[in-house]
C-alpha cells in the first residue's frame, strides 16, 4: 500500500487527462450482500412494526373485532423479522470466519493502530469535510466497522429485551432464556422502556448509514453503492502496488 | 397436640356438611379435582391445626382488607377459625404484652411448623427506625419469626416488590421479604392480591402441605403465570387493532382495547381478567379503566398510569422514550442534510476547479 498522500482531489482532477488506473476488487461475497439485504429488510420490518406496536393508528375498517386482525399481522411480522434478523446475523457470525479478508472479524474492531488511525483520518473526513489523506480501506474502512461493531452489541440488547418480553408466555426453549432480563430491568416495564430506546439507535443508524454511504461514494469516487449489490469496488492500481 | 381443622370445626358448630363444603372449595383453590376432595376432608381430619402469624409492615392495610372479602364466605370462615391466627396486629384482641407473649409462644411451640404471613415492606435505612413495633425494628423481627418458618407467604406489592414506599427515592429502604430472609418466600404480588388467590395460595399450603408451583420470581404459577392480557375479554379488539382513543370515546363504548390509554394489561402478570374481584364481580378493565400493574414490580416508578411507556427520566411527565427517540430521529435527519449541502456546495467548487484545469490545458 503507497502512502502517497496524495488529496482526493487529485483524483479528480486527473480525471480524462491523466488516466487513473483502477482494478477491479471483488470485495463483497455473495453471503455478504444477502446478510446486508436480508439484514435490511428485516430491519425496516421490525422498526416499522415495533413503532406500531407502541403506538397502533386509528383504523376503524370495521365495528367488530371478529371481522380484521390487522394489529395481530403487525405483531406476527414483528417476530417473524425478528426471527429472520437473528438467524441471518449468526450466518454472518459464520461468515465472519469464513469468509474473505474483508469479511474477517477482525476487521470489525479496532485492534491494530493502523485501524485506529484511519478511524481519526475518517471522522475527519465526515464530520469536518477535510480532505483524506492516502488511502482508504477498500473494505470497511475502520469507523464503519467499528459503528457496526456496535450496532451487533445493541442488536444482541435488542434480541435480550425482545426475548425477555415474551419469555414469560412463550413455550419455546430460546426466549425463555432470557426470562433473567425482566428483574434484572425492573420488570417488563424497564424491558419495553429499553426496547423502544434501542429501535430509535436503529433508527438513526438508518439515516446515517445511509446518508454516509453516498458521500463516500462520492469522496472515495470507486463504487460504493454499487458494491453492496454487485460486490465489487474498485482500487486505484497505485495504491495497490 | 393441637386440634386438627375437622375436630376444631366441630366444636365451633360447623356441621359435616359444612366440613365437607369447606374441604371442596379448598382443594378446588389448590387446584385439585372433584376426586381430590377425599384426599383433602382426610387430611384435614387428621392434621393439626397450623399455627399462624400474620406480620404487619409497612404496608396500609389492603391486603388484610382484600382477604376477608374472598368470595366463598365459608373458605374465609374456615381459614380463620381453621388457622391457629395467633399473631395479627390488625385483628388480634390481645395487645401490648399479651400479644407479644403470644407471638413468643407460637414461635417457641411450634418451631419449624408455623407458616408466616407478611404484610407490607421492611425499612432498612438508618438502622430500620421508619418502622418498629414493640420497640424493636421490623426488620429483627421479620428475622425472629423467619428462623423457624415452615413457609413464608409475602402478601402483596409491598411485601413482594416493595410497592409504593419502595418508589423513587425510596427514602426509608423499604425492601421486599424475599431480599431479606434466607428461605424460599412465596411472593402474592398486587396492591391488594385478589382475595381468593389469597385464600389459594394459604389453602394450597394447608391442604397439600408444601409450596405451590413458583415461577422464576417466587410468584405461584397458576395465578401469576399469565398476562391480564392474555386472558382480557377485550383481548380479540387488540389483535383487530380497535383501541379506545379517548376516555368516553365510541370506542369507550363499545369495549374496544384500553392499550392505548395505558392499560398495563400486556405487561402484568395477574389472574384479575379470571378470577375478577368482588366475589367475581368485575376488574379494572371491565370497569373501563386500564390495569395500572399494581402487582407488578416498580409500577409507581414506570407511569403515568394512562401513558404505557414509562416517561423518560429528566425529561417531564409527558416525554417517553418514543418522543425523545422521534426528536433525536429528526434531529439526526437535520444534520444529514445540512452535512449534504455542505457537501455539495463543496462539490461544485471542486467540480469548477476540474473544469478550468480542464480548459487551461485544452
Amino acid at each position: 500500500m503507497s502512502t502517497s498522500g496524495e488529496p482526493i482531489r487529485d483524483v479528480f482532477r486527473s480525471n480524462g487527462h491523466a488516466p487513473t488506473e483502477y482494478r477491479r476488487v471483488y470485495v463483497w461475497e455473495l453471503p455478504v450482500r444477502a446478510y446486508h439485504w436480508i439484514n435490511a429488510t428485516a430491519l425496516v420490518a421490525l422498526c416499522i412494526t415495533g413503532y406500531l406496536i407502541g403506538h397502533p393508528f386509528h383504523l376503524l375498517y370495521a365495528p367488530e373485532a371478529y371481522q380484521q386482525y390487522w394489529f395481530g399481522w403487525v405483531r406476527f411480522i414483528h417476530f417473524a423479522s425478528a426471527w429472520v434478523y437473528i438467524m441471518n446475523f449468526f450466518a454472518r457470525l459464520y461468515w465472519g470466519f469464513v469468509g474473505n479478508k474483508y469479511a474477517k472479524w477482525t476487521t470489525f474492531l479496532p485492534l491494530k493502530k493502523s485501524q485506529r488511525q484511519e478511524i481519526v483520518e475518517v471522522i475527519k473526513a465526515d464530520v469536518l469535510q477535510t480532505k483524506m489523506h492516502g488511502p482508504i480501506s477498500t473494505g470497511h474502512n475502520a469507523l464503519a466497522a467499528f459503528i457496526y461493531f456496535i450496532t451487533f452489541i445493541v442488536f444482541l440488547l435488542q434480541l435480550i429485551t425482545g426475548f425477555a418480553l415474551y419469555s414469560n408466555m412463550s413455550t419455546s426453549p430460546i426466549p425463555r432464556l432470557f426470562m433473567w432480563a425482566v428483574p434484572l430491568l425492573g420488570g417488563e416495564f424497564g424491558v419495553r422502556f429499553w426496547h423502544h430506546i434501542f429501535l430509535w439507535f436503529f433508527v438513526c443508524f438508518v439515516i446515517i448509514h445511509i446518508y454516509l454511504a453516498f458521500y463516500h461514494d462520492y469522496i472515495e469516487g470507486r463504487g460504493t453503492i454499487s458494491s453492496i449489490v454487485g460486490g465489487w469496488k474498485f482500487e486505484r492500481v497505485k495504491d495497490v502496488k | 397436640m393441637g386440634l386438627s381443622i375437622w375436630q376444631s370445626m366441630e366444636r365451633k358448630g360447623y356441621s359435616r356438611r359444612d366440613f365437607l363444603q369447606f374441604c371442596a372449595a379448598a382443594a378446588a383453590a389448590a387446584g385439585l379435582g372433584q376426586s381430590g376432595v377425599a384426599q383433602v376432608a382426610a387430611a384435614f381430619e387428621k392434621k393439626e391445626k397450623p399455627a399462624v402469624v400474620w406480620m404487619h409492615f409497612q404496608e396500609c392495610t389492603c391486603c388484610s382488607e382484600s382477604f376477608i372479602r374472598a368470595s366463598h364466605p365459608i373458605v374465609v370462615d374456615a381459614l380463620l377459625d381453621v388457622l391457629s391466627l395467633n399473631y395479627t396486629e390488625t385483628l388480634m384482641a390481645a395487645s401490648g404484652f399479651q400479644a407479644e407473649k403470644s407471638l413468643n409462644d407460637t414461635l417457641q411451640n411450634n418451631k419449624g411448623k408455623y407458616i408466616v404471613l407478611v404484610e407490607g415492606a421492611v425499612p432498612t435505612h438508618d438502622g430500620g427506625v421508619y418502622c418498629m413495633i414493640g420497640g424493636k425494628t421490623a426488620e429483627s423481627i421479620l428475622q425472629t419469626v423467619s428462623k423457624d418458618a415452615a413457609a413464608i407467604i409475602a402478601w402483596g406489592s409491598c411485601a413482594s416488590n416493595g410497592c409504593v414506599q419502595a418508589a423513587k427515592p425510596n427514602p426509608t429502604g423499604a425492601t421486599p421479604i424475599s431480599k431479606l430472609v434466607d428461605k424460599p418466600v412465596i411472593n402474592v404480588p398486587g396492591c391488594p392480591p385478589i382475595a381468593d388467590v389469597m385464600m389459594a395460595v394459604v389453602t394450597h399450603l394447608l391442604v397439600l402441605g408444601k409450596m405451590p408451583e413458583l415461577d422464576n420470581i417466587n410468584r405461584p404459577k397458576e395465578f401469576y403465570g399469565r398476562r391480564v392480557h392474555d386472558t382480557c375479554y377485550r383481548r380479540p379488539n387488540y389483535d383487530a387493532g380497535l383501541f379506545v382513543e379517548s376516555w368516553d370515546d365510541e370506542n369507550a363504548r363499545r369495549g374496544y382495547c384500553l392499550y392505548k390509554m395505558g392499560c398495563k394489561g400486556p405487561v402484568t402478570y395477574n389472574a384479575c381478567s379470571v378470577v375478577k374481584w368482588n366475589e367475581g364481580t368485575s376488574y379494572p378493565i371491565q370497569s373501563g379503566h386500564g390495569c395500572i400493574g399494581c402487582s407488578e414490580e416498580g409500577f409507581w416508578d414506570n407511569g403515568p398510569f394512562y401513558q404505557h411507556l414509562p416517561s423518560f427520566p429528566g425529561f417531564g411527565v409527558e416525554s417517553t422514550a418514543d418522543t425523545i427517540g422521534t426528536v433525536v430521529g429528526v434531529a439526526t435527519l437535520a444534520g444529514v442534510a445540512a452535512h449534504a449541502v455542505v457537501t455539495n456546495v463543496r462539490k461544485q467548487k471542486v467540480i469548477a476547479e476540474v473544469h478550468a484545469e480542464e480548459q487551461k490545458e485544452s
